[in-house]
């Protein structure tokens, strides 16, 4: 059985551990979400699956073999990463950026082929992106730019795909255009997907099961329901009293007002700027 | 759409849009490679003694396996083509070659604009060896040329080397350490030449010419000892032209994508300064050419670095045999530094590509 799994996992920054003892599983066709607070540990986690950074103990199993003993080629021929926010060198092409997901399926002398073409042009009619092919990467929006991504992403043919807040700094019509496609791809291609996610409504919307990380540690895993309760918030982000049902789908969904806040209860008043 | 369904369509649907921009390139490389050998031929015709174009083709076609015509010329004329100019026409040519496909290779390294072949510290390294050869008392000539080659040769990488150790941290390299211990130790280096220079006395005129660059004393000899290691260097940087690429992403997305990045980076790094130290050993710390060559090369034909290599290689070479064809008879009989010459045209000609295409970003 392919799938993706995490065994007590530990990642440390220097002496500063960032992430204790980390377990889970992702199947093929699961959409996993990761949330939790600001430096909770999500992109780190993300990061050593990709094998960026190393661990301090524990395994991390994609299709039974272990993500760090095998060659790097191996590794993005099944697992493809979009990052949070991606700086592309902008003289090069969309079309040229695209084509970059072929490396780890060409050889040192190779040249891409008619075959590596098609499957780029393809990747970038899935996301729509194809009307862009020949514009520089300089020239296009953030949205535009996290689509190619994707597309780059489709054309290294990957068995799962991980996503560190790809939706951030885009506006809500984006937001959506994004997570729907990632959600068919995941459905029609049987991919695992590990999304981390700040927005805990759109975590719920999207996600088949959410992983709540806090500290580096799991503080709960399950369905969006079992994960996005008043308490959980209330212990995690100290948020009261702000989880309802969504009027369409019954889904959690987060509302916030305001002054309810129990960290910044302002205690003086600035005049004058700050004396 | 799916990717199964993907991978089955790819044969019946071919790519509906062209690769114009690709085909461009691969006949701009074919272009440059006819305009290489007929600036080498019209160099290896033009100098201070008057030898006919036409004489100087045949002579050089004669020298052609499979080309069946006798040069008919008197031995002084051949003397004067085939071991005067050809070897300082050939090694001119490698050596632009050489330093603008490691200006090239050192700015998709450090993802900086500003890097040149001599950014690491090569340049000064080498210099200084070579000022500590023409202030040695012994006068050693070996193999058909001097001891300086040989101490800058030694000087450029054993610099390297130290860079190398001194940025290195656990088992990556980060390019920023890189690029401040390389600095850092340039102008330890510098300044040690400096004051070599000072107190040179009477060799202070061939210590700066040398610094300068030259190609006046270029032999068969050096063109011999020069080829091999460019010519290793060049295939080695050429190959990891598309890891090249992609590590112009970020190193994080590059390893993503499956690039080693720091075995890349150590490979290109090593055969980059290989390179570069095997070109400046005999003629000196050139400038510019490492700088200028590979953005202009960026400026008309674009990032992708699996042509902007070889096209910054034969650009290179076609330039450094045009510098030195001014150096050698604008002034003759007396010859002007190359580095002056590669300055004086080389910085108009570029500032005017950057005016023409200044509305489209280029690295």
């Amino acid at each position: 059985m392919i799938k993706l799994e995490l065994q007590s996992v530990d990642i440390a920054y220097g002496h500063n551990m960032v992430v204790k003892d980390l377990n889970f599983q992702v199947m093929p066709g699961e959409m996993v979400g990761l949330i939790g607070p600001n430096g909770s540990g999500k992109s780190t986690i993300i990061k050593a699956i990709s094998r960026v950074i190393t661990l301090c103990s524990g395994k991390i199993m994609l299709d039974g073999k272990d993500v760090f003993k095998m060659p790097r080629g191996d590794l993005a021929r099944s697992l493809g990463v979009v990052p949070q926010m991606s700086i592309l060198p902008s003289a090069f092409t969309a079309f040229e950026i695209v084509l970059m997901g072929r490396n780890p399926h060409l050889g040192l002398l190779q040249y891409e082929g008619e075959r590596d073409f098609a499957i780029t042009w393809r990747a970038m009619e899935m996301t729509a992106t194809h009307s862009l092919a020949q514009r520089k990467v300089g020239e296009l929006s953030g949205g535009e730019i996290q689509r190619i991504v994707i597309a780059r992403v489709l054309t290294q043919e990957p068995k799962s795909i991980l996503l560190d807040e790809p939706t951030a700094n885009l506006d809500i019509r984006h937001q959506v255009d994004i997570l729907d496609l990632i959600k068919n791809l995941c459905l029609e291609n049987n991919l695992m997907v590990v999304i981390a996610l700040h927005d805990l409504n759109l975590a719920a919307q999207y996600c088949d099961r959410l992983i709540l990380i806090n500290n580096g540690q799991v503080h709960a895993q399950g369905t969006p329901e079992e994960v996005i309760n008043s308490q959980n918030m209330k212990e995690v982000y100290g948020a009261d009293g702000c989880v309802y049902a969504h009027p369409v789908n019954g889904l959690p969904a987060v509302l916030l007002k305001a002054g309810n806040s129990h960290h910044a209860k302002p205690r003086g008043v600035i005049r004058d700027g700050i004396v | 759409m799916t990717l199964n369904q993907l991978k089955s369509s790819f044969m019946e649907q071919s790519v509906p849009i062209h690769f114009p921009h690709w085909r461009r390139r691969i006949y701009s490389i074919i272009g440059l490679l006819i305009a290489l050998i007929g600036v080498v031929a019209v160099a290896t015709a033009i100098g201070s003694v008057h030898i006919p174009f036409l004489t100087t083709f045949r002579s050089l076609l004669s020298q052609l396996p499979l080309v069946d015509i006798t040069s008919g010329l008197s031995s002084t004329t051949e003397t004067i083509i085939m071991e005067i100019r050809l070897p300082r026409v050939i090694l001119a040519g490698l050596v632009g070659a050489a330093l603008a496909l490691a200006g090239a290779a050192y700015q998709g390294l450090f993802r900086n604009p500003l890097a040149d072949p001599y950014l690491i510290g090569v340049a000064q390294g080498a210099s200084l060896g070579a000022v500590v050869g023409f202030t040695l008392p012994i006068n050693w000539h070996g193999m058909g040329f001097g001891i300086i080659p040989l101490l800058a040769f030694a000087g450029a990488i054993i610099s390297v080397a130290i860079v190398y150790s001194l940025a290195r941290v656990g088992k990556t390299l980060p390019v920023t350490t890189l690029i401040l211990a390389g600095v850092a130790l340039g102008a330890l280096w510098g300044s040690i030449v400096s004051y070599l220079i000072i107190t040179s006395g009477e060799k202070m005129h061939g210590i700066l010419f040398w610094l300068m660059g030259s190609f006046a004393l270029s032999q068969w000899s050096e063109v011999k000892v020069v080829l091999p290691y460019i010519v290793v260097g060049v295939a080695v940087i050429l190959i990891y032209s598309r890891s090249l690429n992609i590590m112009q992403l970020n190193e994080e997305q590059a390893q993503q994508l499956g690039v080693n990045v720091e075995k890349v980076k150590l490979i290109l790094l090593a055969a980059a300064t290989l390179i570069t130290a095997a070109a400046v050993s005999f003629v000196g710390t050139i400038g510019f050419v490492g700088i200028l060559v590979p953005h202009a090369v960026r400026l008309v034909w674009g990032p992708d670095y699996r042509f902007l290599l070889p096209l910054s290689v034969l650009s290179g070479a076609i330039f450094l045999i045009l510098a030195d064809l001014i150096a050698r008879t604008a002034l003759a009989p007396t010859e002007i530094p190359i580095g002056v010459i590669t300055a004086v045209c080389g910085a108009p000609f570029f500032l005017y590509l950057l005016r023409r295409k200044k509305r489209v970003v280029f690295f």
